[in-house]
């Protein structure tokens, strides 16, 4: 029992880590602008793709015999490479469908992440096809045997890769002075420029780190799960989007907590039930947690923001 | 230096402000004064680019076109600050923090440390303090990081939003007590106050603001005479 219980704490690990990576990313552009970016769970589709994109591109330039590149470098590459890729799609998500509306109503910027969602997920399907794709395999899968439990290097490589990324960011956040200019919009964006700080480029910064992020959950999910389809970033999306309410709008931890606690409370409700049910029970607690904590794990009571 | 022609500025269908001139020269400390919604914060938030003017609306600073510049870039670019109503402190961020996010877009990065001790020399209590979360502070102190965090972000002029509100007079003496000297230092001051008396006692040059409009200017002196100004400004 001890050992089913352990191995399934790696598993929700494992799938906490997507949440996580994605939950920050709807947390920080909540943070500063004060609206939910609902195009984040398919930036992560987005993510995922080009990184399908550009791991397939450097497989093909490596047997190609030019350059000699194994496996575990093409991954490293992919992971740069996509990271900065997405970001751009993040920035250029802010460009056209975010600072225009910046003064608009809140339900006006909710439907713009709405519809650029949309246009995301047909997007690629007008792209590529209606067929999936499958991520290449760039980790052969070696299971270790721990005590009982059954750990995969895939899995080590996805929890440590995931929590270094969110170890980055919380030392960017906290130390950096980018961090410090987004921990200031956090609390009062109008008087922002007032210290020399563009908003814009804080805005569009933030957009980029969390597709960043959301682009490294992608690959890490193709490496897990090699199977694509334009609309894996829906559900996804929404889980994601539960976490970083769940862990308090805005909080940075909280949406990393949250994140780990859905990944930990769908693994162990499947372990317990049957599979179809997971959906239906795992949220029916995380819905029972709001209602006793209706703020989320770090978030405030109500907003004590200032607006001009 | 700072000169500003026919400002006008509209909150949708309310005008706050209705074509007001003034202009305030190197070295010198101006005020504004005015009731309530006279549109003294509208005059310093459209200097600062916060709020959009009216196209006929002429703002130039050592003949550079404000109205170029958009509101990080007045303070990064041409070294006008700006201490807002209420302070507007950033609560979650510390003292010392507070004080850098205001460097934030300076190029000359050599004199941080320097500005950082004459702001610590002139308000030693933020010293004590520097680790401390912003929005512990005391009232007085709360202003103090506000006026030092402008001294940090620019300060070839500093406009000033109600300094003394909420102060107990004896640390609005030592507020304006530190203005003067940073006034001293050659940043030109534009002051905004509901407290005519003290802002007219502090200043050389001031304007009175009715409804959006100046309706008197001149020598703050004369001001202070004048039986107008006494009788709507300063308690008869």
């Amino acid at each position: 029992m001890g050992g089913v219980l352990l191995q399934n704490l790696v598993n929700a690990l494992q799938w906490g880590s997507f949440y996580a990576l994605i939950a920050l990313g709807y947390s920080m552009v909540y943070s500063i602008l004060m609206l939910f970016n609902f195009a984040h769970g398919d930036i992560f589709m987005v993510g995922a793709y080009i990184g399908f994109g550009v791991a397939t591109g450097l497989i093909a330039l490596a047997k190609m015999g030019t350059i000699m590149m194994p496996n575990w470098l093409i991954l490293v590459l992919t992971l740069i490479i996509t990271m900065f890729l997405t970001s751009f799609v993040g920035m250029l998500v802010e460009r056209i469908g975010y600072r225009p509306l910046r003064d608009a109503p809140r339900a006006s910027a909710a439907i713009t992440g709405l519809m650029i969602g949309i246009i995301l997920e047909t997007g690629n399907l007008a792209l590529l096809g209606a067929q999936r794709v499958s991520f290449p395999p760039l980790i052969v899968s070696h299971t270790y045997e721990l005590g009982g439990v059954f750990v995969t290097n895939k899995k080590i490589m996805i929890v440590f890769v995931s929590i270094a990324f969110m170890l980055a960011l919380h030392v960017f956040v906290t130390r950096s002075k980018w961090g410090m200019a987004m921990r200031a919009m956090a609390v009062d964006y109008v008087v922002v420029p007032l210290m020399g700080v563009s908003i814009n480029n804080i805005a569009r910064m933030t957009f980029a780190i969390g597709s960043a992020l959301a682009a490294v959950a992608g690959i890490l999910f193709g490496v897990a799960y090699p199977v694509l389809d334009p609309y894996m970033g829906i559900m996804f999306g929404w889980k994601a989007f539960v976490a970083a309410i769940l862990g308090g709008r805005g909080s940075i931890m909280g949406a990393t907590l949250a994140g780990f606690l859905l990944g930990f409370i769908e693994i162990f409700v499947a372990m317990i039930f049957p599979s179809t049910l997971r959906d239906l029970i795992a949220y029916s607690i995380v819905l029972l947690i709001l209602v006793f904590r209706p703020h989320g794990f770090f978030g405030e009571p109500y907003s004590a923001r200032l607006r001009l | 230096m700072l000169s500003v022609e026919n400002l006008s500025v509209s909150y949708g269908k309310i005008t706050a402000l209705h074509g007001v001139d003034f202009h305030i020269d190197a070295g010198e400390i101006v005020t504004i004064i005015g009731a309530n919604g006279a549109g003294k914060s509208t005059t310093l938030r459209a200097i600062s680019r916060m709020v959009p003017v009216s196209k006929d609306t002429k703002m130039t600073y050592m003949g550079k076109n404000l109205l170029d510049y958009p509101a990080d870039k007045v303070v990064s670019q041409l070294g006008i600050s700006h201490v807002p109503e209420g302070r507007r402190l950033f609560g979650n961020l510390t003292v010392m923090e507070n004080l850098k996010l205001a460097t934030f877009a300076r190029k000359d990065t050599e004199n941080i440390g320097r500005d950082l001790e004459r702001v610590f020399s002139i308000f030693t209590r933020l010293k004590e303090r520097s680790g401390q979360k912003a929005g512990t502070l005391s009232g007085g102190e709360q202003q103090m990081l506000a006026i030092g965090r402008a001294f940090m972000s620019g300060r070839k002029v500093m406009l000033l939003d109600e300094p003394s509100m909420g102060l107990a007079p004896l640390l609005m003496m030592d507020v304006f007590k530190a203005l003067k000297d940073i006034n001293e230092e050659g940043t030109a001051i534009l002051l905004v106050e509901q407290n005519a008396r003290l802002a007219l006692q502090f200043a050389q040059r001031g304007y009175v603001l009715e409804t959006g409009n100046l309706v008197l200017a001149g020598d703050s002196k004369k001001l202070l005479e004048d039986p107008e100004v006494k009788k709507a400004y300063l308690g008869g």
